[in-house]
């Protein structure tokens, strides 16, 4: 059977590669695109699907935008198409639990035909987007909007988050129902806080009474007041105003005591310190319906990277201690966090060019997810199947997605990586339309081969 | 932090942003460029021609009449051409950007900005955009430096106790906010105090001060006890009501320099203060201008100070006093 295909088998992971023209850019999707109706057998890749625990070599045959075959022999049927992919990795295509599109409302940082472009290059098949665009999500008129924009670009799934309250101002519920039965995944107030602790009741009482999880960014306001960096050593000698960690932790505790009281599910957004992803296991052990992301560049800087006053290094929530990062690499691998995400946030360039409190927090994180992660992997803290959990099948179920996993009659969203293929990130060869990144200028070791949506290749490289 | 972005390749100053990171000899060699003006302008004729031809403007976004007077006046006595701008917060908010505030004053031929702004890492911000052969020198940016403030304290010190090394020093108040006591403690650790300490309520010291290397005391007695130099901070009473401090009566009741406290102090102990004063708060009226207190021959040594800096980033290298050995001064 193996026999049939006619190409040599490619050895595109042993290939040199040349770091300084490779950009996404330049490489389109594979000459035979197999459409939604095709097929396709992508040959002896190393398959990485954390539902069904499986680590190995295998084909895995695409018809019809579904997954229609999983073996470690070739199948009988016929393909359309064979990709030969020895020494390849092949993941679920990402879910990223927070990206910012920046559309409506601040076209002048990104746009979907952007960050879409640049989220599939990205291995990313599926991002939830949280509800404070401009207006925010709190209506379903809102939401049609934001799928009408999304459509335009295609070949992404885009989900996203309803208000948890009218305009987020944390003073009045928003319509949950109505906004469940327009399609959202969840509800949560972004970035903004809910200062009167009988809204917050509410909001998770009905919350859960409608069976959403509403994502909460925790963080106290007013211990974080007008803070930009880690309380530490470093924001003391810049003379930066601090977030303390218990800004962090006080909003957990606040948060836990309120799930207690309503058993509403509650899903932790963008980890920063020790003690919140100990707080969370804590909880969790104690049968809480609680679960936790990280943003990927939270495993790798610290609040030393803000020294020079470096203002891509400006990011909300800030940038921990070295124990804060090495324990939520812990919490990582232990699956307290069961999603890494990329906090995406393109900014113009102007944002960043001020004095560092006056610019704007955030990264463009897309084009860093995947490549971070498996950093992760060769630097020894997740195993290549708990990235995949951590990038796909862990977000999924956090957001209640049908993705991230590679199995029969699934949706055929897939990357094919070439683990070892090293390059370096430059800015301006970035897809996304922001290009404020803190890692310009770092060697990654790992590079998408192809991405595939609902069957169809909306990338290749090389 | 950022020596390379301060110092040009020779090692010479090409912007005064902080005093973290200068060598100790830098430092030093400052102070006695300052030391030699003093004297070359203690005549009634007071200017030297070192800056002819030169355009200094000061770029303020921070009120201020002491300090800015003082860098006009030090700029004056060089004979370099200056232009005051005070550039109020509403006026950048009209849509100019502080980097177009900038280039626009590029556009005007400066060779220095002088430049105090709320934000800390300003300084560092202009440095970084500014054009080739453009120098910045930091008045105050946010908390985080004050360097010619540390510089005249520095020389104030050393003019009165000597030997900086054999020295302990008490900083006391609103650390937190205070820039001033920053560029204190980065330019005494370089040149190697005994023991610095830093007096305040909890709610005034920043998390992490002992990683700059200085001890904390939250009495007032026992953070005096000893020393040889009491550097007061002022107090900003209209951030300071509320969660810091419960009122200003109850500052000067527990960290307030009175009379009676002074006899904590060594015999022959200094008191500084950056100015300007709150009487009755941080230090009561007579001790400010007691036989003590240093606070007036501090505002006249910062005008040497300002100057010998600007002549050193702008003028001919010749200017600058050959560096004598460290800490070796009287």
């Amino acid at each position: 059977m193996s026999n049939k295909t006619s190409k040599p088998r490619s050895r595109r992971a042993a290939a040199p590669t040349n770091n300084s023209d490779w950009s996404a850019e330049s490489h389109r999707p594979i000459s035979a695109t197999p459409s939604a109706e095709g097929s396709l057998l992508i040959r002896q890749a190393r398959v990485l699907d954390p539902a069904s625990k499986l680590d190995g070599t295998a084909h895995v045959g695409i018809r019809d935008g579904k997954i229609t075959y999983v073996g470690a022999a070739a199948p009988r049927e016929t393909y359309d198409q064979q990709l030969d992919a020895g020494g390849l990795w092949l993941l679920p295509g990402l879910v990223d639990l927070c990206a910012r599109f920046r559309e409506p409302g601040q076209t002048h940082k990104a746009r979907f035909a952007t960050e879409t472009r640049a989220a599939q290059a990205s291995g990313i098949s599926h991002i939830v987007l949280p509800p404070d665009t401009v207006p925010v999500i709190d209506t379903p008129a809102m939401l049609m909007r934001v799928h009408g924009i999304a459509s335009q670009s295609g070949g992404l799934g885009v989900h996203v988050l309803g208000a948890l309250t009218k305009g987020l101002a944390g003073e009045a519920l928003a319509e949950m129902s109505a906004l469940k039965s327009a399609g959202v995944v969840g509800v949560s107030n972004g970035l903004q806080p809910i200062r009167d602790v009988l809204i917050a009741r509410r909001a998770l009482e009905y919350a859960k009474g409608l069976g959403l999880t509403v994502h909460v960014f925790a963080q106290d306001s007013t211990l974080a007041a007008a803070g930009c960096a880690h309380e530490g050593p470093v924001a003391t000698r810049l003379g930066l105003s601090a977030i303390p960690v218990a800004a962090e932790v006080a909003a957990i505790r606040f948060w836990i005591s309120l799930i207690e009281d309503t058993g509403a599910r509650v899903h932790f957004c963008r980890l920063s310190t020790a003690k919140g992803a100990g707080l969370v296991e804590s909880a969790q052990k104690r049968g809480l319906a609680v679960s936790a992301d990280v943003a990927a560049h939270q495993l790798f800087l610290t609040d030393r990277d803000v020294d020079g006053f470096n203002a891509q290094c400006h990011l909300l929530p800030p940038l921990r201690s070295a124990e804060d990062r090495d324990t939520l690499r812990a919490a990582v691998r232990l699956g307290v966090i069961g999603a890494i995400c990329s906090d995406h946030q393109p900014h113009e360039a102007d944002a960043k060019i001020n004095p560092f409190p006056m610019t704007e927090p955030g990264l463009s994180g897309l084009e860093t997810l995947l490549p971070l992660t498996l950093a992760l992997v060769h630097e020894g803290v997740l195993t290549p199947l708990q990235a995949a959990a951590r990038l796909g099948l862990g977000p999924a179920q956090i957001a209640g997605i049908a993705a991230g996993r590679i199995e029969r009659g699934a949706a055929a969203d897939l990357v094919l990586v070439d683990p070892d293929s090293e390059w370096t990130l430059y800015p301006e060869r970035m897809l996304s339309a922001g290009r404020n990144t803190p890692f310009a200028g770092r060697n990654f070791r790992g590079r998408i081969r192809h991405s595939f949506h609902n069957g169809v290749a909306v990338h290749s490289a090389g | 932090m950022s020596p390379d972005l301060q110092l040009d390749s020779r090692g010479r100053l090409r912007h005064l942003l902080t005093l973290e990171g200068l060598p100790p000899e830098l430092l030093l060699q400052i102070l006695d460029t300052a030391e030699d003006l003093e004297q070359r302008l203690r005549g009634p004729d007071k200017k030297l021609a070192l800056l002819s031809g030169r355009t200094i403007i000061n770029l303020f976004f921070e009120a201020s009449t002491r300090t800015r007077s003082t860098f006009e006046l030090a700029a004056t006595r060089l004979s370099a051409d200056v232009l005051n701008l005070q550039i109020s917060a509403s006026s950048t908010s009209k849509g100019e950007t502080l980097f177009d505030t900038l280039k626009t004053m590029e556009a005007m031929q400066a060779d220095l900005f002088v430049i105090r702004h709320e934000a800390s890492g300003a300084a560092h911000f202009f440095a970084q955009h500014a054009a080739p052969g453009v120098a910045i020198l930091n008045a105050g940016d946010g908390r985080h430096a004050h360097p010619t403030q540390g510089l005249l304290d520095l020389y104030t010190i050393r003019r009165y106790k000597g030997d900086i090394s054999k020295l302990r020093i008490a900083i006391v108040g609103d650390v937190l906010h205070s820039r001033v006591a920053r560029s204190d403690i980065h330019g005494l650790r370089a040149l190697g105090a005994q023991e610095i300490r830093v007096v305040a309520p909890p709610t005034l010291v920043p998390v992490g001060i002992e990683q700059m290397g200085v001890s904390v005391h939250h009495q007032l007695e026992s953070g005096l006890d000893g020393v040889d130099v009491v550097i007061l901070l002022r107090l900003q009473k209209e951030r300071m009501l509320g969660a810091f401090l419960p009122s200003m009566s109850e500052f000067h009741r527990d960290f307030g320099l009175t009379r009676a406290r002074l006899d904590r102090l060594k015999s022959d102990a200094i008191i500084m203060h950056p100015g300007p004063i709150n009487r009755g708060v941080e230090i009561e009226g007579d001790v400010a201008y007691g036989p003590r207190s240093v606070i007036l021959q501090q505002v006249q040594h910062g005008i040497a100070v300002r100057m010998a800096v600007m002549a050193m980033i702008l003028g001919d290298p010749a200017t600058a006093a050959p560096s004598r050995r460290r800490g070796a001064r009287r």
